[in-house]
């Protein structure tokens, strides 16, 4: 079994721009009045933070809050990024351009079109030159990043930085994949203190063979639409106090999630 | 870290199918790159002008009929790339020892079925809404796609996930196979990577101005630019039992970051550095024990001149490193693995490529950067991949 303290947890979607939002609404129901429309990374420089695609706005803001509540330093992090489709609305530009002017494709949009586009800007950003990862693993693809972020910490890492973020789905492309609206995750993940003093909720993982928990929680509920939504039963569980649920894992399994909140 | 066995591994590249294409080409310093036949999607658009390492007769090898659903060019590659080389067998004994759900599926690709949207859009209907029907699979169109195919076609039921940190992709596979290993949720990994040749990375290359317009020279002093390939490879890695040795192991990784830029290296090669020095470390061998080591050296002017500094100041003079770009052109995603098998295939068979096409040293070559191959038994071997974001992973291997 794998085990880690979660130290904090970095949250932004449309209307609930931070994790004290998103408790805030899932306990009370309370709505941020003016929650900015695009999250604004302060780790990038501003006219990078301009141009930068959504899902790396979105990556970067959320993984940035993470680790200032956490207390660490955004440089001494191993990170994991985890996307189900990346940025489609590049994948939505390269293709439409591959398919009327190839020689036209714009050198920006296409080192941005790599799936590691968010973890590279963070590197970048934080001047973190610890190891970055991307992954994909469809509705699997939170569960098999929190896998490697455990695994990283069993394997000698003290704490490990793991985000979560998909964006909307745009041209025909969403005939294949709806996604919608835009939401990230992160949490900063810590081993355990020897002393048992943990600095958050302890999180004990396993993979088993029971359904995934339903999309019934309020974080749940309202972005359901989104690729990421998968990853949201644990959110709904932090912010409300529960401490059981399983999130897809793939190949039909899922992996169990055990909080013992502090 | 605790080492992991290879039972079986395989490379499928321009040079052929399986290992003894490859180790045969690299012996007799014979290039897969053509020069460059790919008919633009957009009508009426001439095919760049460049070289590139393509994988003969991709376009014949269907996919088994209960695979279809799954056909894409680079679907096709990761099949074919599976049929050599005893991974199936090795594939079979791992299931048989642990269960189908204790071995994971690890597999890295920058590009995935991409080539496959590519060609939905160029062949959109109803007013440029609607995805034609037989490309209307919405598995392709993801990067997944990959990962989500292996898993379905070996029938492997361990956790299941596709690496993608551009051209350091399936190098990576090997630590994340390892770290899975050792915290007891797999017993054994079905590693590797494939990439194919698609309109995003020629034309998206082409952009940054880092593709040449002949075969690339990988650190010679004249030097343009990379020439693109495809490829396919696996390994499949096994947790060794107290006391045991396989023929071949993996010993060490390590990852890093450059944390400089999108698309160019660190000027010092400082995350090249962290990654090598941190495998070497992990392996428990110091530099002057490594006896080939396989370069990223795409054949970039920024590239080669960085990776070659960070050589001269790791490694003594009597290291063999060299770039085997010239062979298959670089395979992006792929290149982890294929240039991975390409040091097993060193260890194993005791030949030490060089480096293709080149002829006269950049002068910021060390010694260690060697043109002529050599004909020597070394016990350990490395391989480097660096990717775009600065990603970097270093990789060894041994035999014992």
């Amino acid at each position: 079994m794998l085990s880690a303290v979660i130290e904090s947890v970095g949250y932004w979607s449309r209307g609930l721009p931070s994790w004290e939002a998103a408790c805030a609404f899932a306990v009370h129901d309370d709505l941020v009045a003016d929650a900015p429309a695009r999250p604004s990374p302060q780790l990038l420089a501003p006219n990078e933070r301009r141009r930068a695609p959504e899902t790396v706005a979105v990556a970067l803001e959320v993984a940035l809050a993470a680790c200032q509540a956490a207390g660490r330093d955004p440089a001494s992090l191993p990170s994991v990024f985890v996307s189900c489709h990346g940025d489609m609305a590049i994948t939505d530009y390269m293709c439409a351009t591959l398919a009327s002017e190839p020689r036209t494709i714009s050198p920006t949009r296409f080192h941005n079109s790599v799936h590691n586009a968010a973890a590279g800007y963070w590197t970048i950003g934080a001047g973190a030159m610890q190891p970055a990862t991307a992954l994909s693993a469809l509705d699997a693809s939170f569960a098999q990043g929190l896998i490697e972020a455990l695994a990283q910490i069993a394997a000698g890492d003290e704490a490990v930085l793991l985000v979560g973020y998909d964006g909307a789905a745009t041209g025909p492309l969403q005939t294949m994949w709806d996604s919608r609206g835009l939401l990230g995750t992160a949490l900063v993940l810590a081993r355990a203190p020897a002393d048992g003093r943990a600095r958050g909720p302890v999180l004990r993982a396993w993979l088993g063979d029971d359904p995934p928990s339903p999309l019934d929680g309020k974080l749940s509920r309202r972005e359901t639409g989104n690729a990421s939504a998968a990853m949201l039963p644990l959110f709904d569980a932090l912010a409300s106090g529960h401490d059981r649920l399983a999130l897809p894992a793939g190949g039909g399994r899922t992996l169990r999630v055990e909080l013992a909140h502090d | 870290m605790p080492p992991l066995a290879i039972r079986a591994y395989t490379a499928t590249t321009a040079l052929g199918r399986g290992l003894d294409a490859q180790a045969s080409a690299l012996r007799e310093r014979r290039s897969g790159l053509r020069r460059n036949d790919l008919t633009p999607l957009a009508a009426g658009e001439a095919p760049l002008d460049c070289w590139i390492g393509r994988v003969d007769g991709l376009e014949g090898a269907a996919l088994p009929a209960e695979l279809s659903q799954w056909e894409s060019r680079n679907n096709r590659l990761a099949w074919l790339s599976l049929q050599h080389d005893g991974v199936r067998e090795a594939l079979a004994a791992v299931v048989a020892r642990h269960g189908a759900e204790r071995v994971a599926v690890i597999v890295g690709t920058s590009t995935s079925s991409i080539g496959a949207t590519e060609e939905a859009y160029s062949r959109l209907r109803n007013d440029g809404r609607e995805f034609p029907e037989d490309l209307a699979r919405p598995t392709l169109h993801t990067p997944h796609s990959l990962g989500a195919f292996v898993a379905d076609a070996t029938g492997l039921r361990g956790p299941c996930v596709t690496v993608a940190t551009a051209c350091s992709s399936s190098a990576k596979v090997f630590a994340q196979a390892a770290r899975l290993i050792a915290a007891g949720l797999a017993d054994a990994a079905l590693v590797g990577g494939v990439d194919t040749l698609c309109g995003s990375v020629l034309f998206g290359f082409n952009s940054l101005q880092l593709v040449s317009n002949a075969p690339c020279r990988p650190f010679d002093a004249e030097r343009i630019g990379l020439s693109l390939g495809e490829a396919g490879g696996y390994a499949v890695l096994e947790r060794l039992d107290d006391g045991e040795r396989a023929a071949l192991e993996l010993r060490g990784y390590g990852e890093s970051s450059d944390a400089h830029h999108m698309s160019s290296p660190h000027p010092e090669g400082l995350g090249a550095r962290l990654a090598m020095g941190d495998a070497m470390t992990r392996a428990g061998i110091d530099a002057a024990e490594v006896g080939y080591l396989n370069l990223h050296g795409t054949a970039t002017p920024a590239n080669d001149k960085i990776e070659a500094l960070a050589i001269a100041a790791l490694f003594p003079d009597t290291l063999h490193a060299s770039s085997t770009k010239g062979w298959t052109g670089h395979t992006l995603g792929a290149a982890g693995i294929v240039e991975s098998a390409f040091a097993l295939l060193a260890l194993e068979r005791e030949h030490l490529p060089g480096t293709l096409n080149s002829v006269v040293p950049d002068p910021a070559n060390g010694p260690q950067i060697r043109f002529d191959s050599a004909d020597t038994r070394i016990r350990y071997a490395m391989n480097n991949s660096f990717g775009f974001g600065g990603n970097n992973c270093s990789l060894v291997f041994a035999r014992p």
